[in-house]
């Protein structure tokens, strides 16, 4: 079927299988290969994307349901060379450290704090709950998600 | 992992969604939020040869006060209900419960009409509205027709729906008083539930603890006369038929069960 998405601002149309998943179409089709397949079960959050500005997990949406809406991956949040704020903050507070959760992390705080701009701490561990780091590096996450809420304010 | 081939129609009108769900039979299945459904076709565990997206019906989506109930719209997102603050103020269990099922971006796409149609007996959500007593009103061919929630679950994943029958809304009566509380065991924090318990009032409905969710008729019997939470609680396990699984043997969910009623009533009492 043919489907029409908007990617980072970008609109990419391309005739794809009716059954294919979100994450293949960025990965596969639209050629940005920083959102990963972690447990391609719903429960990592590792391809986390946003979809009309909302965090959802690309392997569980087919590129079909996402036809005519807008995605965001880790890809289009920096503008003319200028981390995102949520970026920077993982940059400054050592956020990651084998960076496969990384862009679903990232990802899943960008739309944690556009629903909260200053949430708690344990707000943003709750907000979380939906990305498992294998690293268990999540006390530098939570700082870095505090960090970008407080520069933001 | 990548589901079968199937062929994908979007339903633009709940008309439509039932027109080909008329033309295409038993081998079409609706899709709402898709948190129950893909994840169950990409493990081959479902293989329907059409799938009807309803994620267009953006009129399904809705939480409106009806004076006696609060009228919800099938395709309305965890989220929406999660932080509606006509829910909060009417029906503030059935809002809780919504923020605990599965994670915010599962809560970004799963639909409280889906999980109710999915029958899952771990979902937190059929439970709750046994609890609350709702109503669900279904569109078929022959027009719509409103089916009460205790009549609804007929068996794991099986409903009271006929083939192409669509679910579109779901009416909670506002409760005269009483107290509530939702308590869900878990290993993690996005599993399913080992056990779950919904109270609203002197109503108790359990998650997880039979082949659908369940009244806790023996609990509510108990309440009824003038036991005490711990008193009562302890019948929890009684008239269930937990599954022994991966998670948890039997014996220990009919625990468990005893334990979180426990907990509910004793939360519930307090928020009267």
């Amino acid at each position: 079927m043919k489907v029409d998405l908007t990617v980072n601002g970008n609109k990419i149309t391309a005739d794809v299988e009716d059954r294919m998943l979100l994450v293949h179409f960025l990965r596969d089709v639209a050629d940005l290969t920083a959102t990963n397949i972690g447990c391609d079960t719903t429960s990592c959050g590792a391809c986390t994307v946003l979809l009309d500005g909302e965090s959802v997990k690309s392997c569980t949406v087919l590129a079909a349901q996402a036809n005519g809406h807008e995605i965001t991956t880790v890809e289009g949040l920096a503008s003319n060379g200028t981390m995102h704020p949520v970026q920077r903050a993982f940059h400054e507070q050592h956020g990651l450290q084998c960076g496969f959760c990384t862009p679903g992390m990232v990802m899943a705080i960008v739309s944690l704090l556009k629903e909260n701009p200053h949430p708690t701490e344990e707000q943003v561990r709750t907000g979380l709950e939906g990305n498992l780091c294998r690293c268990t590096g999540y006390h530098n996450i939570v700082r870095a998600a505090l960090a970008a809420a407080e520069v933001s304010s | 992992m990548i589901p079968s081939s199937f062929t994908y129609k979007r339903a633009g009108s709940a008309e439509e969604a039932c027109d080909l769900a008329a033309e295409y039979g038993e081998d079409a299945k609706y899709l709402a939020g898709g948190h129950s459904l893909l994840p169950l076709m990409k493990l081959r565990l479902a293989a329907p040869e059409v799938i009807i997206d309803l994620g267009g019906l953006r009129d399904l989506s809705y939480l409106t006060d009806q004076g006696s109930h609060v009228a919800i719209g099938a395709l309305t997102r965890h989220h929406d209900v999660e932080h509606s603050g006509l829910l909060a103020r009417e029906l503030p269990l059935l809002a809780h419960a919504a923020g605990q099922v599965g994670d915010p971006q599962i809560r970004h796409r799963g639909t409280i009409g889906g999980s109710v149609a999915h029958a899952d007996p771990a979902s937190d959500l059929p439970a709750v509205l046994l609890a609350l007593d709702a109503t669900l009103v279904a569109r078929g061919a022959d027009g719509a027709r409103e089916i009460p929630i205790g009549e609804f679950f007929q068996g794991l994943f099986e409903t009271a729906l006929e083939p192409g029958e669509l679910l579109t809304e779901i009416r909670v009566p506002k409760p005269a008083s009483g107290g509530w509380s939702f308590q869900k065991f878990t290993q993690r924090a996005i599993d399913w539930a080992i056990v779950g318990v919904a109270v609203q009032g002197n109503h108790v409905a359990l998650v997880n603890m039979g082949g659908t969710p369940l009244r806790a008729a023996a609990v509510e019997a108990a309440l009824a006369g003038g036991a005490s939470p711990a008193d009562a609680a302890a019948h929890a396990a009684e008239g269930t038929s937990a599954a022994s699984d991966i998670r948890a043997s039997r014996d220990y969910r009919e625990h468990l069960a005893r334990v979180l009623v426990s907990r509910a009533l004793t939360e519930a009492a307090s928020r009267a």
